[in-house]
């Protein structure tokens, strides 16, 4: 497949195909009419209130809801207590009390023994008005029993310290997967630790070993979860208006956890304030929400607020990574070896979908060529938040990638060599695709120099480092930072890859209506992505008709087909190929309607965008607006051809799609303050086809924020009282305008093989392969100092303090 | 309490109690929903809307402190179906994904450009910093409000 060729444009000037074309959901949303689940009211509505626990470890000793229930306005009380006394009819436990995790580990719904991190779900209160069920929060009495809570994942396996799961039994702070398994490892142990040892005993080889922390950040989207749900007591009808990244998933898994029949849940993700896997899980608010319902009779909402978001919801990384890589002097790398300790807080809520239960993590080998890798990740539970993947991270890719891109920093130091010569003399050659990893991934196609040196021309790489040398000289500290990232995208295929068992493949339906305006109805669900015009896009490539006459249906599990949701970049690779497959199917009928009406074999005709014609007499033919008619009129069809415009699909990957790209980020450190300015932010990207080129510089932005942010400000820490440090926008410093430059952008376009389009997907591109370009400039800024490491976020105060051969661990407030 | 303020140049009376903050009498009583709500801190902006012509975060203002003044919401950018160049500007330069930050950008946006034409990309970047978005990386941001300085409406009123 080659570079794609410019669209001929609709008469509403759109590209008949891919190409820039503004976005259609635009039209509401710059006039303030969209519609996000705070936006919904129902007649009758009741709001609702969470009461959280003060303490990170504590018995529940008693609660009183007497005083809160008799405020004025107040419609329920509910207590784990009361759900303990509600019967489910349903495999996964018998009361409401507890709810199964995406990773098969169990969750309190509400507290009923102990709570287990700060911010936890206690108590559930239901009135007629938002303020009114704040304040019943305020007059429910809880007796705790304070217990020491367990906030280092370091110490969560030592003797003796507190078991946070007594409920399921546990001894200790260790975490068994499904399969039974403590510990996770990935690749050839042997292999490896053989190679490394070789390399020690070589003194023509060097072995660097760096411990190296992705502490805990958030999601953060601008709008929080939540959702209005209402049981239609006659109907037996739920319909519940959510923030759903994946409402199919979400339908299934209510009808698990309620024991409701699926058939009767109806789950409508409005327009989504943004979601880079916040909106993947489901919470206990949500599942209140539902409770609140079936109590009192009237729809129900809950719109958590922005605290409650920080220090409840999915919560992302918490990795403690200590990798060591070996390579010859002259900058061979021959091995990798990872050893993670993973802190997945109280509960192991973790959405990840393969069989290997740290997720993606083992794609950490990453863009380079050598035969020995190997990582063990060894989980704990902590009296923190429940989460484990969210934010924009590809089930893990960004700590991968985050490790392999400052591990070779490290090497480059230690070798005294230049960090793009490194990579460049290591990285995978065109010829190698597609490329089996050592970790077993099997990489579909990319040209990686290619890439690298466009990245560089952009940057003028070498008049940096003469600047930079002059600005030494001058005692200014400026730096410049790369990475190469490869990344993953696009969960399944199906026999690899599930959640709670579902298989994550996408289905779609497509309908051309008698006037050949059509109509697409996907599974996936946008946060922003755009997937009212670029699915259009991808059909009016197939098809040629028109974007605009293709309405995009999304979000409401009633209208649309089976599917596993929008997040880890997979909506373009599974249902995006969706949509060019069931095109393509229309097509293929389209033929038949067209032979018929043209008189002749289907095997005669000859497409061109939007209309089949006769071979080698171009006028004799029928466009795709005929057909459609045609097809949905009197014309007698040939038998086995059934007529109308229509098709249905489920897409099932038959591999990941690999994007990749090189960032260049440079930056000016102010050693009297640690004050880190970025000046410049180069990527260069590598997704395939791009449908909608607007659109994925956009995706890139949004990353390269996000990244810019996480390795410099963003950071949940803990004190050692168990105290959430970054429970508000005051304390979880989120980048604004002034802290991001004016990206520079660059493409290379290297298609995926496997995909139907070519395309892979872009989203989380940025947001993984950022934050490395970030450290590893300031690490460079900092090289005369000595520095070698310093862990995210690189505050002021984390930098000064590097500068004085003084790092702190930037996870706890309190050593 | 009775309050009684102009939104969008209609004069609006409505009853609530005294603690209402302005976003939610906006959104829930008014029912004007294009203002957001995003955080408890006064950070994050997305309930930006104008009084008396100056853009205020509408979580940290009681409804009652704007008794008898002007609000304007993203509601009143449209004047007689014709999009305020703010508007166009945001949906000519992908200032947007997911949408929820927007209406507080914009107002924000509209405001830069009456008191300062042509501002600079530095003047535009500090004028948003008391606002956040996650899905832009705030580069198109900038550039949408650097395209309705370029593109100002045939009626705009210079400052």
């Amino acid at each position: 497949m080659t570079a794609v060729e410019e669209a001929p444009l609709s008469p509403a000037g759109n590209p008949i195909g891919f190409g820039n074309m503004k976005r259609v959901e635009d039209q509401r949303f710059i006039r303030g009419e969209g519609n996000y689940v705070d936006d919904v009211n129902l007649p009758g509505m009741l709001h609702s209130a969470i009461l959280r626990s003060p303490y990170a470890h504590a018995r529940i000793k008693s609660i009183d809801t007497s005083a809160a229930e008799a405020l004025p306005g107040v419609v329920a009380v509910i207590t784990g207590k009361t759900l303990e006394g509600i019967p489910r009819p349903s495999l996964l436990g018998d009361n409401f009390a507890w709810m199964p995790t995406l990773s098969y580990d169990t969750q309190a719904v509400l507290a009923t023994d102990k709570v287990r991190f700060q911010g936890q779900e206690v108590a559930f209160v239901v009135a007629t008005d938002r303020y009114i069920a704040k304040d019943a929060l305020e007059l429910i009495d809880v007796d705790y029993e304070q217990l020491e809570p367990v906030m280092d994942a370091k110490k969560a396996m030592e003797p003796g310290a507190p078991v946070i799961r007594d409920d399921k039994g546990q001894t200790d702070n260790s975490i068994t997967d499904v399969h039974g398994h403590k510990t996770w490892e990935s690749g050839n142990a042997i292999g490896t630790a053989e190679a490394i040892a070789q390399a020690e005993n070589d003194p023509n080889c060097v072995v660097v070993t760096q411990e190296i922390m992705y502490p805990r950040v958030h999601p953060a989207p601008m709008e929080t979860c939540g959702s209005v749900s209402y049981l239609d007591k006659v109907t037996g009808q739920l319909t519940m208006y959510t923030t759903s990244q994946a409402p199919h998933a979400h339908r299934t898994v209510y009808a698990m956890v309620a024991g409701l029949p699926e058939h009767k849940i109806r789950i409508i993700s409005p327009d989504v304030g943004g979601g880079f896997g916040n909106k993947v899980g489901v919470y206990p608010g949500y599942v209140l929400s539902v409770i609140g319902t079936i109590v009192t009779g009237k729809p129900v909402k809950w719109m958590e607020d922005r605290g409650e978001n920080l220090m409840s919801t999915s919560f992302a990384r918490d990795y403690h990574m200590t990798g060591t890589i070996a390579a010859t002097k002259e900058g061979k790398i021959l091995a990798v070896d990872v050893d993670v300790l993973a802190d997945h807080g109280a509960f192991n809520g973790v959405a990840q979908p393969t069989n290997y239960p740290a997720g993606f993590f083992h794609i950490f080998s990453g863009s380079y060529d050598y035969p020995h890798a190997h990582c063990k990740v060894t989980p704990v539970y902590t009296n923190k938040a429940p989460g484990g993947v969210a934010y924009a991270c590809s089930f893990r890719i960004t700590e991968a990638v985050y490790l392999i891109e400052r591990l070779v920093d490290c090497l480059a130091a230690e070798l005294n060599m230049d960090p793009a010569e490194l990579r460049l003399k290591n990285l995978l050659r065109p010829e190698q695709f597609p490329y089996t990893s050592p970790t077993g991934w099997e990489y579909d196609s990319g040209e990686y120099e290619k890439t690298m040196r466009v990245a560089m021309e952009i940057a003028g790489y070498d008049e940096l480092r003469k600047e930079q040398e002059e600005k030494r000289a001058r005692g200014e500290y400026m730096g410049i930072g790369f990475s190469f990232f490869t990344e993953g995208v696009g969960a399944g295929p199906r026999k690899d890859m599930d959640i709670l068992g579902l298989g994550m493949a996408d289905g779609i339906e497509l309908r051309v209506h008698p006037t050949g305006k059509a109509v697409l109805r996907l599974s996936v669900q946008s946060q922003g992505q755009a997937h009212e015009t670029t699915y259009a896009q991808i059909v009016a490539h197939e098809l040629g008709i028109n974007p605009e006459d293709i309405e995009v249906v999304h979000g409401d599990t009633d209208q649309t087909p089976f599917g596993l949701g929008t997040y880890g970049s997979r909506s373009t690779p599974v249902s995006g190929a969706a949509a060019a497959v069931v095109s393509r199917k229309v097509k293929e009928r389209a033929r038949q309607v067209a032979a018929a009406a043209l008189e002749c074999s289907p095997d005669d005709l000859e497409w061109e965008l939007g209309r089949w014609f006769v071979k080698g007499d171009k006028e004799r033919g029928k466009t795709i607006t005929e057909i459609a008619l045609l097809s949905h009129g009197s014309l007698e069809l040939p038998e086995g051809v059934e007529g109308h415009l229509d098709a249905t699909a489920v897409y099932n990957p038959p591999n990941l799609t690999y994007p990749y790209g090189c960032y260049i980020c440079v930056v000016d450190v102010d050693p009297g303050t640690g004050q880190v300015k970025v000046r410049r932010f180069i990527a260069v990207d590598d997704c395939g086809t791009r449908i909608n080129p607007m659109v994925v510089e956009g995706q890139v932005h949004g990353g390269l924020a996000d990244g810019i942010g996480m390795a410099l400000m963003e950071l949940i820490a803990f004190d050692e009282d168990g105290n959430n440090l970054g429970g508000s926008f005051m304390d979880y410093l989120l980048p604004t305008a002034m802290e991001c430059p004016t990206y520079e952008l660059g493409e290379t376009v290297t298609p995926s093989p496997h995909h139907p389009i070519g395309a892979k997907g872009v989203g989380e591109s940025a947001t993984v392969g950022s934050p490395p370009a970030v450290v590893n400039a300031v690490i460079d800024a900092l090289a005369p100092f000595g520095v070698r490491h310093a862990d995210m976020p690189l505050t002021p105060a984390n930098v000064w303090r590097a500068i004085q051969g003084n790092p702190i661990r930037v996870d706890m407030a309190v050593e | 309490m009775q309050v009684t303020m102009t939104i969008n140049g209609e004069s609006v009376t409505k009853e609530c109690e005294p603690r209402t903050l302005l976003v939610h009498f906006i959104r829930d009583i008014v029912g004007l929903r294009g203002t957001h709500w995003g955080c408890d801190t006064s950070n994050c902006g997305t309930c930006v809307l104008w009084v008396d012509g100056e853009p205020v975060k509408s979580c940290t203002m009681l409804a009652a402190m704007a008794d008898g003044r002007e609000v304007r919401t993203v509601e009143g950018l449209e004047q007689n179906g014709q999009l305020d160049p703010i508007q166009e500007g945001f949906r000519e330069c992908h200032g947007l994904q997911c949408g929820f930050c927007t209406p507080g950008m914009m107002m924000t946006g509209r405001w830069i450009l009456d008191n300062n034409p042509n501002p600079s990309e530095e003047e535009i970047r500090e004028g948003i910093s008391g606002q956040l978005c996650r899905c832009t990386g705030y580069h198109n941001i900038v550039k949408s409000i650097q395209w309705a300085a370029e593109h100002p409406a045939e009626n705009e009123v210079k400052a």
